[in-house]
């Protein structure tokens, strides 16, 4: 994972509500048992137009179709952002398509955790704070935002000042760009301890006890 | 002795499966069992290769194949057609060998979607923790397990440590009370609950079902229950075990107390030397641990809202999020009804996709597909509820109809009692299991522009298949649209002679 600390961008506003993992990749493109390769597929179905045999061709309506909005590496969209399915591909397809942090009201716990452990900043910030930020990345395509991780601020310079939250250790992780399974075995010996203790439990165990 | 802060059953399953809270970082929880399947674990498995890591507990993880396999005959299940659908069940098939995690593999007589044979099998129990890379884990909670769906990170993260870091959510208390009427479901329970409360009504909460109405149904429905809560943004639902719970798993394959001899002649476990009681004595010590996570006296809840059973019917979404419901008496809402100016954003754009004019009665929504089945309601009572309203009637000449039982054991059930044969005879296609239409990984999609009333859990844009619509009900519902050809009150078939309550 990348460390992450100030990012200034222009942003690509996507104003709607409740937009579902099913949008941001259809679940076609969920079939591949690679990690990366998923940029092509982000909002596919919004993304293209589709003819009577299938044939696709760029929706020139779609925001990251229009030229303007090339290089955008912040995304902003309403509230309940990454709703519905679990998939991380929804994470993997935003990244590699280049976007490094998404500004919306909420985001849905899935969603939320899986950004995060792709080096995503996601800010949650005030329904207003957020409608401002569309209107200026809508009116003026290279209207630039800056997100300072280490401050938790999302700035423009046309004097828009606003404070996120985040999880200190989640912030941590990206500032650093650590993941997690070598963090959780630094407590390898609480882990064996508690093991040991819970595997008597046997009314616990997923496949049954002996006797 | 001291006395004890009351605690709910979320806290009390909590609690019991910390393994260390470090000072300023998310509490390390062990996981009793992971459940994997084809389309969220290759990078996972790939990611352990990579790392030289092993699999930590084999023994705690269970995989099947479910979203990707063909349902249109056994055959076509063992020779995928689509290379990359192939390629990934392949991919399953030689990650469990080679990381030693029990696989049951299309022919098997236990696979089905993952959420159905954790429960069938009696490895899903209550006071586990349990996730899976799929969304609709929240099933299992329905034994009063903690059960929540996660990302392949964390999955790749739960196969080397058998732990995630997690921060500990709120809590949230829905009491469903007093008798469902006729003809109303578990899944018009949930799908009422989620209009009510809105798709991130439960952001960074677990839910807890309670209340006279919950207690009263079977495990089948309080499964159709949990399973819908991420549809309302709930990290996990969960139900108290009680006698109801403990008759589903008592002699199940994975259940405590279960003698090898009931494993239709499988490999039996240690222990063939114990005697009958010893067996008993067992299972009674499980259920006396299950008994004591219910939620105590007094306990406090982040959250509680209490509705009246007896004034829910049917209920219908309308348009593309599942928030976006309706009673079958009810209309699709106009722009009036919308609150907010997202809210009158989202429902322009959903008349649009659905094809739908505001204030159109549902009963007059024709639809061209029926599917039922998922791991929302492709259990073997579902599929009872629905032939009891098909029988003696036929799919309407404009409908495709399809069944898929949710697991081979629904469907053998289902084939003895002859459920197959009434849906058959009705013009039902009678299927193989797996999540197909659910989610359309598979061949079975809907075309452009086709509308169906579907029985699963997601009605978003394209979930179906590009350009498809999808309604959501229960599977009575489904059955009376397959007949009539439109969205149907079912409390008004008359072949309809299911009891509230018992739904």
């Amino acid at each position: 994972m990348r460390p992450i600390n100030v990012l200034t961008s222009t942003a690509a506003p996507l104003p709607l509500p409740n937009i579902d993992t099913d949008q941001i990749i259809p679940k076609q493109f969920l079939k591949r048992i690679e990690r990366t390769g998923y940029e092509d597929f982000l909002f596919y179905d919004w993304r293209y137009n589709f003819d009577a045999a299938g044939k696709t061709t760029p929706n020139p309506e779609f925001v990251l179709n229009k030229p303007e909005y090339n290089g955008a590496e912040i995304l902003i969209a309403e509230r309940n952002f990454g709703c519905g399915s679990s998939r991380e591909h929804a994470a993997w397809a935003i990244n590699q398509y280049g976007f490094r942090a998404v500004i919306a009201p909420t985001f849905a716990d899935i969603f939320y955790s899986n950004a995060g452990k792709n080096g995503i900043i996601l800010c949650r910030l005030s329904d207003e704070e957020v409608e401002t930020l569309i209107q200026r990345s809508t009116k003026n395509p290279k209207h630039k935002i800056t997100i300072n991780l280490e401050e938790q601020t999302v700035t423009d310079d046309e004097g828009f000042k606003a404070k996120f939250e985040i999880d200190p250790f989640r912030k941590y992780c990206l500032l650093n760009g650590l993941d997690d399974i070598g963090l959780t075995l630094r407590h390898q010996a609480d882990l064996t301890q508690y093991e040991a203790k819970h595997d008597a439990e046997f009314w616990l165990a997923p496949k049954g006890a002996s006797l | 002795m001291q006395t004890l802060k009351p605690r709910t059953m979320f806290e009390k399953v909590w609690d019991q499966h910390v393994v260390v809270e470090p000072k300023g970082e998310p509490t390390i929880i062990y996981i009793d069992l992971q459940l994997v399947h084809e389309v969220t674990s290759p990078q996972a498995f790939d990611g352990l290769r990579m790392a030289g890591r092993k699999l930590h507990r084999p023994d705690r993880h269970i995989a099947t194949v479910d979203h990707n396999v063909p349902t249109t005959s056994a055959q076509d299940r063992l020779v995928i057609t689509d290379q990359i659908a192939n390629a990934q069940v392949s991919a399953l098939r030689k990650n469990c060998a080679e990381f030693g995690v029990e696989f049951f593999d299309v022919q098997d007589a236990d696979q089905g979607i993952v959420h159905m044979i954790g429960p069938e099998l009696g490895a899903t129990k209550p006071g586990m923790t349990i996730v899976c890379g799929d969304s609709h884990t929240s099933t299992h909670g329905a034994f009063g397990a903690l059960a929540f769906g996660i990302g392949t990170s964390e999955v790749e993260h739960v196969m080397a440590t058998q732990t995630l870091p997690q921060s500990r959510p709120k809590t949230f208390r829905i009491n469903v009370e007093g008798e469902l009427p006729n003809g109303v479901t578990a899944k018009d329970i949930i799908l009422d609950i989620i209009g009510r409360i809105g798709t991130d009504g439960a952001t960074g909460y677990v839910v807890e079902y309670a209340g006279s109405a919950i207690r009263a149904l079977s495990m089948e429905g309080r499964m159709t229950v949990c399973n819908m809560s991420i549809e309302a943004g709930a990290r996990a639902g969960m139900i108290a075990p009680d006698e109801t719970t403990f008759a589903y798993l008592k002699g199940r394959r994975f259940s405590p107390g279960t003698p090898p001899t009931n494993l239709d002649g499988r490999a039996a476990r240690e222990g063939v030397g114990a005697t009958t009681n010893d067996f008993e004595a067992q299972w009674s010590l499980a259920v006396e641990q299950w008994r004591a996570l219910v939620t105590d006296e007094g306990a406090v809840f982040d959250r509680e809202m209490t509705i009246d059973a007896s004034t829910l019917a049917p209920s219908v979404t309308w348009g593309t999020s599942p928030g976006m419901v309706a009673t079958i008496e009810g209309k699709v809402p106009t722009l009036d009804d919308a609150k907010t100016d997202a809210d009158r954003k989202s429902f322009e754009r959903a008349f649009e996709y659905m094809d739908l004019k505001p204030g159109t009665p549902m009963e007059e929504v024709k639809v061209d597909a029926v599917f039922l089945g998922s791991c929302t309601n492709g259990r073997i009572e579902d599929l009872r509820a629905a032939a009891k309203i098909v029988k003696g009637h036929h799919v309407a000449t404009t409908v495709r109809a399809m069944v898929v039982p949710g697991s081979q054991k629904v469907k053998k059930q289902a084939e003895e009692e002859g459920l197959d044969a009434v849906f058959k005879t009705a013009g039902f296609e009678w299927r193989e299991p797996g999540c197909s239409m659910c989610l359309g990984m598979n061949p079975d999609i809907l075309q452009p522009g086709e509308r169906c009333a579907s029985t699963s859990n997601r009605n978003f844009e394209g979930r179906q298949g590009r350009g498809g619509r999808t309604h959501l009900l229960s599977p009575e519902m489904a059955a009376a649209a397959a007949i009539t050809g439109h969205l149907t009150d079912v409390r008004k078939w008359k072949n309809n002679d299911s009891k509230g309550g018992a739904r």
